[in-house]
């Protein structure tokens, strides 16, 4: 059989879709860039299945001073089963749910106002706020710890869902992104909207969010996962146990579990498990939104 | 404060020519920013003259009354040994972690890139460290470190590299062993966000400024070094500025897995912030060291801003 038939035969039993690519045979380059990123991308995943291995073998076998090994040879969910049953796991996810879903619904509501009003209007000192609220994307919260800490206490919110979430609502950056992609959206169709008696509000809703979908997911996000995955603030204000969120709460038993790396193991896992479900849905958006915030 | 300052309704409004007839100057919009606007005087502009003003008193956390010390704090944070050195850990950190955090971005971006038939789990396994909260990663990173028993000493004997009767320490290993176990967790955790905006950046490149090159007979080295890397110029600047901010902010890691240890070599500055208002109870004193941090990354932030702004026009 001659090379040309060879092809014709095997592209005639391969579906459609690989057929095309048949003719183009792979490059040593692509073999190696192939090879490289599959490997990368195994060593890259280690430290998350190493994790899970070890939370799914029964205490003795996971523990310090045995052999080391992947596939667990006696199964065994005890870790698991022993921090659920204790529940403060369920509490810090209740809680990390509760914070950061304010966080994400008022940074959502606040930013979108503020980017629309100012892509929209002209005001009176327009310029001033827009620039002082510019200034605020230069600094930096960690360096606000100490006056905010006593600001939300003398506002008697510390320790509260309050207390943990509204400092970490100002988000100038959020305004910024949401403006610049607004002021990018024509006016045509607002301008249809006024003819037939449409408010601002009513404009908004209906002509500018529709369009906005992605940036709008891409914020929310963005906002929830940064909020899910604060600590320092979430440390200071959330000293009670019930009152921590999930980053929180795992660091302060962290010590606690002494030898057991299979409950350990088995708390990382809850405590990576719902971002990491979250992302594998939003995957498309989450990649999408890193494009256009780093972009646009 | 300045958000809450009304001007006088000129400038807006007058330089723009009659014809710009979209917007008028009036009230409506400013109902929209308020919300905002009060959220951001409170939360973040009032603090921050708050701790300017802290920065002059001997405030403390135990909430005696505080009194006016003039420039004593600053005084003493500039002379503080244990500032200045949580300052170089701060930078120590950043310089060692910056150049890999960029460099394995690209090397991951432009395989992945390449390799696209297999995008979808790429981009997952590179990208989903860094949804994991910082707990989570520096269990698993002790657990990996872990003298005795750890998967990484595991490996390095298995492989001849390491005598097994002298495990390597590393969490608490001085001479920049510490460091370094803390900066290939941060590379392993963060890197994901850098790799996406090259990745994102690659796939704005025009395919046919490469066939063009292919047929004037360049090879891949070349077309990296004269089309590729020059186009993801102003990717790079913002990956480095957003990495220099974050590493100057950088916290919760050293924290968790040193504890600043061993003998402060992993002592960063907010940490050393941290350790002066919250447990040695000086307010006063952590908001002068706050603002020395907060001025370096003004600088840096003002690079950013710059970066941000040149990208309206």
């Amino acid at each position: 059989m001659t090379a040309v038939q060879e092809r014709a035969a095997a592209a005639a039993s391969a579906p459609p879709a690989v057929r095309r690519r048949r003719f183009k045979k792979p490059t040593v380059g692509a073999v190696i860039v192939y090879v490289a990123a599959t490997a990368l991308a195994i060593l890259w995943l280690l430290p998350l299945l190493w994790a899970l291995s070890t939370s799914l073998k029964a205490e003795t076998e996971a523990s310090l001073g045995q052999d080391i090994h992947w596939w667990p040879r006696d199964w065994s969910i005890e870790g698991y089963r022993i921090l659920l049953e204790r529940g403060d796991h369920l509490t810090w996810m209740l809680n990390s749910t509760i914070v950061s879903t304010i966080v994400t619904v008022l940074t959502l509501v606040l930013c979108t106002l503020a980017a629309y009003g100012f892509s929209r209007f002209d005001f009176p000192a327009k310029n001033i706020i827009f620039g002082a609220i510019i200034a605020g994307l230069m600094v930096p919260a960690q360096a606000l710890i100490i006056p905010l800490f006593d600001l939300v206490n003398a506002l008697h919110m510390g320790g509260t869902y309050w207390g943990l979430a509204l400092p970490q609502v100002v988000a100038p950056v959020m305004v910024f992104i949401l403006k610049r992609f607004f002021d990018a959206i024509p006016r045509d169709y607002e301008e249809a909207a006024k003819l037939d008696g449409a408010g601002h509000l009513r404009i908004l809703w209906n002509v500018i969010l529709p369009v906005s979908g992605p940036i709008m997911a891409a914020v929310g996000i963005f906002t929830f996962i940064g909020s899910w995955n604060n600590f320092l603030w979430p440390m200071l204000i959330a000293t009670d146990p019930s009152m921590m969120t999930l980053p929180v709460g795992l660091q302060a038993v962290a010590g606690g579990y002494g030898l057991f790396y299979a409950q350990t193991m088995a708390s990382a896992v809850i405590g990576a498990a719902p971002l990491l479900i979250i992302f594998l849905i939003f995957q498309k958006r989450i990649v999408e939104g890193v494009a256009g915030v780093g972009l646009k | 404060m300045t958000v809450k300052t009304e001007a006088p309704p000129v400038p807006a409004a007058m330089t723009r020519p009659p014809q710009a007839n979209a917007k008028k100057t009036s009230w409506t919009g400013l109902w929209f920013v308020l919300p905002f606007a009060a959220f951001y005087a409170l939360f973040l502009v009032y603090p921050t003259f708050l701790g300017l003003y802290y920065s002059f008193t001997d405030k403390s956390l135990t909430g005696r009354a505080a009194s006016w010390i003039g420039l004593e704090n600053w005084a003493e944070a500039f002379g503080d040994e244990r500032a200045w050195a949580a300052l170089k850990n701060t930078a120590v950190f950043t310089l060692w972690s910056t150049p890999i955090l960029v460099i394995l971005a690209i090397v991951f971006a432009l395989l992945v890139h390449r390799a696209r038939k297999m995008g979808w789990f790429l981009r997952m396994a590179f990208f989903a460290p860094f949804v994991v909260p910082v707990s989570v990663v520096t269990m698993v990173w002790t657990w990996i470190y872990q003298p005795d028993g750890g998967l990484l000493n595991h490996y390095l004997q298995l492989f001849g590299i390491q005598d097994a009767s002298t495990p390597q320490i590393w969490l608490q290993g001085e001479n920049g062993i510490a460091m370094w176990s803390v900066v290939i967790t941060t590379v392993w955790w963060t890197l994901g966000f850098n790799f996406l905006l090259y990745l994102a950046a690659l796939q704005t490149i025009d395919p046919n400024v490469y066939e063009a090159s292919s047929i004037d007979g360049a090879n891949w080295w070349q077309q990296l070094r004269s089309i590729t890397l020059p186009l993801l110029n102003r990717t790079t600047a913002m990956v480095i500025t957003l990495q220099l901010i974050a590493s100057l902010r950088i916290f919760d890691q050293m924290y968790i897995m040193t504890g600043g240890g061993p003998n402060r070599e992993t002592e960063v500055a907010i940490h050393y912030i941290y350790i002066a208002g919250f447990e040695g109870f000086r307010i006063g004193y952590a908001s002068a060291l706050s603002y020395v941090l907060f001025v370096l990354i003004l600088v840096v932030s003002v690079f950013q801003f710059r970066l941000f702004s040149r990208k309206e026009d």
